[in-house]
């Protein structure tokens, strides 16, 4: 009988993911609007090619390799929970760390999408691989990037399935084999930042991302967002399914963020300081962004905006009282979110081109086809890690399990 | 008039074709392709690298596109891939005491390498600056969108800018597929069927040099030139990059011919020479003359060189 059993066992957890309350469905029913949204935009772009956008020469990235850029800073949000929990042994985390791999692997894949989106000839992505493709390691940063990425997804998939595969047959998992791994996925989850980072950094000929600081930056920025989504999600979670979480769990990271924020801001007073103080033509891009320059101002009260939410809720995370109050810290999450959105997406991305490598400042402004393929992603990157939690949930919580020839049958 | 029609004719034939290559509805390229046209469908999706194709898969591949050009332009392509001469690194000069910034440089590039219409797409900028105010290093004193009614302006003076072909090319260092690359004979060009359309080059390039086809390419049939270099001005699709190679259809022979831009300024302010050979202009003008490249400081070593004649 053991050979039907990954069948059987397959369609336990499709029953698990298409079974569901009204809100259930009324969630799914809601991001699968939005996808069609998305895929019907992204396919005029494929159809009329990216002159749908309103990317052009002069500012030749926008909102989708923004949102790339913000998303890899989300996945590494999980290492801010594999530390804690498995080298430090943090009982509470370590419940919760399978939870944030699994949105680390969300992230990376939103962020493969949002590659693919952008590129021209999405159809010849495989130039880009080794061996069939011509890929240009290691010169090209973004040959690094393939492999960084494509490595960390496959991390944080293998080791959460692994483990709630285990559970599922009513086994503990083998830490013989998870602990070499997370030990890896700890500088992975750095090197996902880093090579990100420095696909910016090397272009010396666009001043305002040729900054040494631009890689610690990115690390630190990345160390408050992802884990600032993670904590709402867990507590929609636990609501949910009744999961336990515990609060100390939440308030550690709540208390990591601070720290992180603190060193995000630092650095960005340090570059701001090195840029208005010298004073040199090089201070353009630094002074679009946060005075206008020569009367475009499109970013400014974004970038203002963005700094104004990045220390409120620093002084937030920082301050034990309202860190451990839900309201004051489910504000300060989506402060950070919203603050570090702006700053390593658009308010990072843009102004690498404003004003252009001859001077020229183009006032790039998303359009909808922009907007709604941006959306579809989200969408789809909040499917994706629904019906992971839909039938992962039940699994390590033991309500569902397979069927296998060794173990015995609960449920 | 009629120009309008033949160009929204030539725009419906491509719109449908598309739709056979299967990019306007992404998933269309899954179904399995039956007939002559999706096999060469399929010989272009696996069209390999310039670079690593032999002789007889550079004829395949020549054949074919001829073909494509034929169907889409209803004209006879000639594309060659002459090789780099040996002994040959072409150099740029450009005399700024003499420009006077009529652009037609920029019309006669578009015309010689057939660049689209509309979208429009200019490889050579020229920019206006005021004379006393600072200027190069980042430009951002540049005007590139000027209209007077004549040239040259009482107090303005021009620069005209295009690919400087980098001896340290950046563009080149950064491209993700090898889609770009420097020849040996110091030509940055670009495989318009390689590239995957990621637009790092144009990130990289301190010279804002690389051109991105935003939309479909469009060129009335009556302006396509079709003595073209698979690696130059041969019509370019939808979705890749490029950018000026020193006409390289025309410079690469024996003789070689100028480059569009040289031949057509109407005051002589454009040179373009050998770089090896000693006795040629550019060497006589680089030993000669005060010259000076663009944003130095980036190491990039241009082999296009600015200098003041008078
Ligand atoms: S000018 Fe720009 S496109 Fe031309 S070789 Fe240099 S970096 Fe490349
Ligand atoms: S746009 Fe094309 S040529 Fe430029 S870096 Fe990307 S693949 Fe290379």
């Amino acid at each position: 009988m053991s050979i039907f059993n990954p069948f059987i066992n397959f369609f336990r957890v499709l029953r698990q993911v298409v079974k569901g309350n009204k809100w259930y469905y009324a969630w799914v029913g809601l991001l699968s609007f939005f996808i069609l949204l998305g895929l019907v935009a992204y396919f005029k772009q494929l159809q009329y090619g990216l002159i749908e956008t309103a990317m052009r020469d002069q500012v030749s990235w926008g909102l989708y390799i923004a949102n790339f850029t913000f998303l890899v800073g989300v996945a590494a949000a999980a290492v801010y929970l594999v530390v804690p929990a498995y080298i430090y042994n943090f009982k509470p985390i370590k419940e919760v760390v399978l939870f944030g791999e699994l949105l680390a692997a969300t992230a990376i894949v939103m962020c493969i999408m949002f590659i693919m989106v952008d590129l021209g000839r999405p159809e010849r992505v495989w130039h880009i691989l080794p061996v069939v493709g011509k890929m240009h390691f290691p010169a090209s940063l973004l040959a690094w990037d393939v492999i960084v990425l494509n490595g960390y997804l496959a991390i944080n998939l293998f080791i959460p399935f692994y483990a709630l595969y285990k559970l599922a047959h009513g086994r503990e998992y083998n830490m013989q084999i998870i602990k070499p791994l997370i030990i890896i996925s700890i500088p992975w989850a750095i090197s996902i930042h880093t090579v990100t980072a420095f696909l910016y950094n090397g272009l010396p000929s666009r001043p305002f991302w040729n900054a040494a600081v631009l890689a610690p930056r990115f690390i630190a920025s990345a160390l408050c967002s992802g884990p600032a989504l993670m904590l709402i999600i867990f507590q929609i979670v636990r609501k949910i399914y009744k999961l336990d979480i515990d609060n100390k769990a939440i308030f550690k990271i709540a208390e990591l963020i601070a720290y992180a924020m603190g060193v995000n801001l630092f650095l960005f007073a340090a570059e701001f300081f090195k840029e208005f103080y010298s004073n040199s033509i090089h201070l353009a891009p630094m002074k679009y962004l946060f005075f206008g320059l020569n009367g475009h101002y499109n970013l400014v009260p974004w970038m203002w905006a963005s700094l104004l939410f990045n220390i409120t809720a620093f002084v937030l995370f920082l301050l034990p009282k309202t860190r451990e109050h839900f309201f004051s810290l489910n504000l300060a999450c989506v402060l950070v979110i919203a603050g570090v959105y702006i700053e390593k997406g658009m308010g990072l991305v843009i102004p690498g081109f404003v004003p252009g490598t001859l001077g020229e400042i183009y006032e790039y402004t998303p359009t909808m086809v922009e907007k709604y393929i941006t959306i579809g992603i989200w969408a789809a990157g909040a499917l994706i890690y629904t019906v992971f939690l839909k039938f992962m949930i039940p699994i390590y919580k033991g309500e569902l399990r397979f069927k296998s020839s060794q173990s015995k049958q609960v449920g | 008039m009629k120009d309008r029609e033949k160009n929204r004719i030539l725009t419906k034939h491509i719109s449908r074709r598309d739709l056979l290559k299967g990019s306007a509805f992404g998933l269309a390229s899954l179904a399995i392709p039956i007939g002559k046209a999706d096999a060469s469908f399929w010989e272009a999706f696996f069209q390999k690298h310039f670079r690593e194709m032999n002789r007889d898969e550079v004829k395949a591949v020549i054949a074919r596109l001829e073909e494509d050009y034929y169907k889409k332009y209803n004209k006879r392509f000639n594309i060659k891939t002459t090789e780099a001469l040996p002994g040959t690194l072409f150099g740029y000069g450009l005399d700024l005491s003499r420009c006077i910034g009529c652009r037609r440089c920029v019309y006669a590039c578009v015309r010689e390498n057939n660049q689209s219409r509309d979208p429009q797409i200019h490889w050579i900028t020229v920019l206006r600056f005021k004379k006393g105010e600072k200027w190069v290093n980042d430009l951002e004193e540049a005007e590139k969108y000027y209209y007077p009614d004549e040239v040259p302006e009482e107090g303005y003076f021009y620069m005209p800018v295009q690919c400087q072909q980098c001896e340290n090319p950046p563009c080149v260092k950064v491209c993700p597929t090898q889609a770009t690359w420097k020849e040996p004979d110091g030509i940055v060009v670009v495989d318009y069927n390689w590239c995957i359309g990621c637009r790092y080059c144009m990130a990289a390039c301190p010279y804002g040099a690389r051109r991105f086809n935003w939309g479909e390419p469009r060129i009335a049939r009556e302006e396509i030139n079709t003595n073209v270099h698979y690696l130059g001005n041969r019509p370019r699709y939808k979705g890749v990059v490029e950018k000026c190679t020193f006409c390289i259809q025309r410079t690469r022979g024996n003789p070689g011919r100028y480059p569009a831009c040289v031949e057509i300024c109407p005051v002589g302010a454009r040179k373009f020479g050998n770089l090896l050979d000693p006795k040629s202009e550019i060497r006589y003008i680089i030993e000669n003359k005060r010259v000076f490249r663009l944003k130095e400081d980036l190491n990039t070593q241009p082999k296009f060189f600015y200098f003041f004649a008078t």
